[in-house]
């Protein structure tokens, strides 16, 4: 990925002899990138890469024709989705901001910590279907399968936001309680950059909400899914170019001075919430989440049970949620280095808006619809997701990498080459280690990602995951998740340490 | 003896951030002249020496004070920079994955006039400061321009090695603007010195009229 265009030659042997020693940090990103160029190449091998689709082309100009041509029979129906959509994400939002904070304040405990790590490795989607299993189809389900993940990544990200704050404010309140001099000290000073990444954040929502619908529950997501399944594809592009609208112009209907306003009206927008079970909930969460070997304290059984699912389920699953997470890691790199030129005003020049609309686009659009619309082409196998990974991960990479290349400018000399030679020679090396550092970041969500999308029939741990909820087998079910979760926890931890080796500051979102 | 006038300035101002930088600037350097700008950090030179750049970028080899140096580059590469509007951008790619060898021995010779042959293939995080002063002086000699400039081209240097330098890039080119903290060096190799302070010509002197007095005056306040 881009690894070998500042490949450092060899010295000639007479006259200068290569460096002894420290390798040179741009032959350390090369050998780094050509690392995880040749771990794709290889997970190739793995994935089930084959079109089941005999003539994905046919199908392809029925969908662009219906992107061109979108109607909806039932306006009041497309807004009642979109109004539930936004309210999922705002009090969604809201609220695990507010327990992000908390968990934020007490992160120097290591429970706390892992805590966050944990309820933070599972997809909203996941969260979804097990919430789904016993609060049916409520607005307590989707609240739920929002609050908790996000409530882990804010609690991190706001922690990290701390960390980075001057101590200078805090040391004057001396010996008050931890929680006072959070909220006279931390909180305040770091406000501007916790309220930045929730507005960020919101976005995000808004597309977790909106895929929710994918499920069930009644979001943007459903009515596109519903239409897609019927090949009903000017009503699928209806909803997409409405999501599309809705995510684009967050700017030009959320007031900040009316969010009071905005949160009560999502609480009475949420759908219908049938009543709950308490003794039905309690069973669901200390019985049928468990094998019953376990649960019975056979052990012999318990093994042996969990040896079933491990060899006929989680194996195969993790192989093609591995496989689909590393080829996926690489192409949107690839994708990311080739498409952030043309969004920078100082390589393309003028026409960059062009690239950039481009890029918001494709990181406006949830890698699930995109997997939906590429399986559509290419049958259900790995190259949907690959594809739709790379493309979300890519287009929001290659966006960030737009920004830092223009905000690079005014430092660059005066003499500065221009097109291809500014790009290779100059601007690529000076981007590269933020671009390692941000794909770095982005390895984690690829995987949570992949693994979700099994949801769709692609055989990752989504997809037995999802059969074991049809098959009513809540113990697997729920087993898989925990695998999900672990896999995910484990990628995090390698990425940290693989950044920290390398030298990669936290990259600037 | 100078020939035709290469640079131009009448009247000229500028403004940076509603701050004006450069009042009023007019002056005309020839071709064949050494110049020396000199005048206390924040009198305007590296803005005046931008001004004049634009007038013939593409004759000039420039140092800039913010070498722009890559890092993930060896040093091959950052001299290599300098000759990227003499080849095919072809040309160039290739060279970047496989430096060619004609211009391997162009890059080594330039290297070794500076120094820092044995720093070829490493990086520039990998130099120190007055290493780092050097490459960015390697890829203003391969531009091969008859104009250099520079802002303060051998500051990190100490004070023999940057004489020397200075010497060598001043032999190199036929015309030269640079912009120097030393008023010794600047009376000693230039032929005329222009003092900026606070954005204004202060004195326009040929080196041979001026003795270092009048010189070191355009330090000291008011």
């Amino acid at each position: 990925m881009g690894g070998k265009s500042f490949s450092l030659a060899k010295g000639e042997k007479s006259k200068a002899e290569k460096p002894k020693g420290k390798k040179s940090t741009g032959a350390r990103f090369r050998d780094l990138s050509l690392w995880f160029v040749l771990i794709a190449i290889v997970s190739l091998f793995f994935a089930d890469i084959f079109l089941y689709q005999p003539d994905p082309w046919e199908e392809f100009t029925r969908i662009g024709w219906g992107m061109v041509t979108p109607f909806w029979p039932d306006a009041n129906e497309l807004l009642m989705s979109a109004l539930h959509t936004v309210s999922f994400a705002l009090l969604g939002v809201a609220v695990s901001a507010a327990l992000g904070v908390l968990l934020a304040i007490w992160f120097h405990w290591r429970v706390v910590r892992v805590f966050s790590a944990v309820i933070r490795s599972v997809h909203e989607i996941f969260w979804g279907l097990l919430f789904m299993q016993v609060f049916g189809l409520s607005a307590l389900t989707g609240l739920l399968a929002i609050i908790i993940p996000f409530a882990g990544i804010f609690a991190k990200v706001f922690s990290d936001i701390f960390h980075q704050q001057s101590s200078a404010t805090v040391d004057t309140l001396a010996g008050s309680s931890r929680l006072s001099r959070f909220f006279y000290g931390w909180i305040p000073q770091a406000w501007p950059a916790m309220r930045s990444y929730i507005r960020y954040r919101f976005e995000c929502a808004l597309r977790s909400s909106a895929i929710l619908g994918f499920i069930g529950l009644p979001t943007l997501g459903f009515h596109l899914e519903t239409a897609f399944r019927q090949g009903d594809y000017s009503e699928a592009a209806a909803v997409f170019w409405v999501f599309l609208l809705l995510i684009g112009t967050v700017r030009f209907w959320f007031y900040k001075k009316l969010l009071p306003a905005y949160l009560l009206g999502a609480v009475f927008m949420l759908p219908e919430m049938p009543p709950v079970n308490a003794s039905f909930v309690w069973q669901f969460f200390t019985q049928d989440l468990w094998p019953s070997p376990l649960l019975n304290g056979d052990l012999p059984g318990a093994m042996s049970w969990y040896g079933n699912v491990l060899a006929d389920e989680v194996g195969p699953a993790l192989i093609q949620t591995i496989a689909i997470t590393q080829a996926a890691l690489v192409l949107s790199g690839v994708m990311a280095l080739v498409w952030y030129p043309f969004a920078s005003r100082w390589l393309v020049g003028r026409y960059y808006w062009v690239g950039r609309f481009k890029l918001l686009v494709l990181r406006s659009v949830p890698e699930l619809m995109l997997a939906y619309l590429f399986m559509l082409l290419f049958g259900p196998s790995a190259l949907p997701a690959i594809f739709a990974l790379a493309l979300h991960n890519g287009g929001l990479i290659a966006f960030l990498l737009a920004n830092h290349s223009q905000d690079a400018s005014s430092q660059q000399r005066q003499d500065s080459p221009s097109g291809l030679a500014r790009y290779f020679y100059q601007d690529l090396p000076q981007r590269y280690p933020a671009f390692l550092a941000l794909l770095f970041y982005r390895w984690e969500v690829i995987m949570r990602e992949s693994a979700m999308m099994g949801v769709l029939g692609i055989a990752t741990l989504g997809f037995y995951v999802d059969s074991a909820f049809e098959e009513i087998r809540f113990d697997k079910a729920f087993f898989l998740i925990l695998v999900a979760a672990a896999l995910n926890v484990i990628v995090d931890s390698l990425s940290r340490r693989l950044r920290k080796a390398a030298g990669l500051k936290t990259p600037r979102m | 003896m100078p020939g035709q006038a290469m640079f131009q300035l009448t009247g000229a101002s500028f403004a940076h951030d509603d701050q004006l930088v450069l009042h009023d600037i007019s002056l005309e350097i020839r071709d064949g002249e050494k110049v020396a700008l000199v005048g206390p950090s924040g009198a305007g030179k590296s803005t005046l020496l931008s001004l004049l750049w634009k007038q013939q970028p593409d004759a000039v080899a420039l140092c800039p004070q913010e070498s722009g140096l890559v890092d993930l580059l060896s040093t091959y590469q950052n001299i290599y920079m300098g000759g990227l509007s003499r080849f095919s951008t072809l040309y160039n790619l290739i060279n970047l994955i496989r430096p060619w060898a004609a211009r391997r021995e162009e890059v080594a010779r330039v290297a070794r006039t500076l120094g820092i042959e044995d720093k070829l293939w490493n990086s520039p995080d990998q130099l120190s400061g007055g290493q780092r002063q050097r490459v960015a002086l390697g890829r203003a000699l391969y531009r091969n321009m008859s104009v250099f400039m520079g802002d303060e081209p051998v500051s990190s240097l100490d004070p023999e090695q940057g004489e020397q330098l200075l010497i060598h890039v001043l032999q190199q080119h036929t015309t030269a603007i640079v912009a120097i903290h030393s008023p010794e060096l600047a009376a000693k190799h230039f032929d005329r010195i222009i003092a900026l302070k606070d954005g204004r010509i202060f004195g326009d002197w040929q080196a041979a009229e001026l003795d270092l007095s009048t010189l070191e005056s355009v330090y000291q306040d008011a």
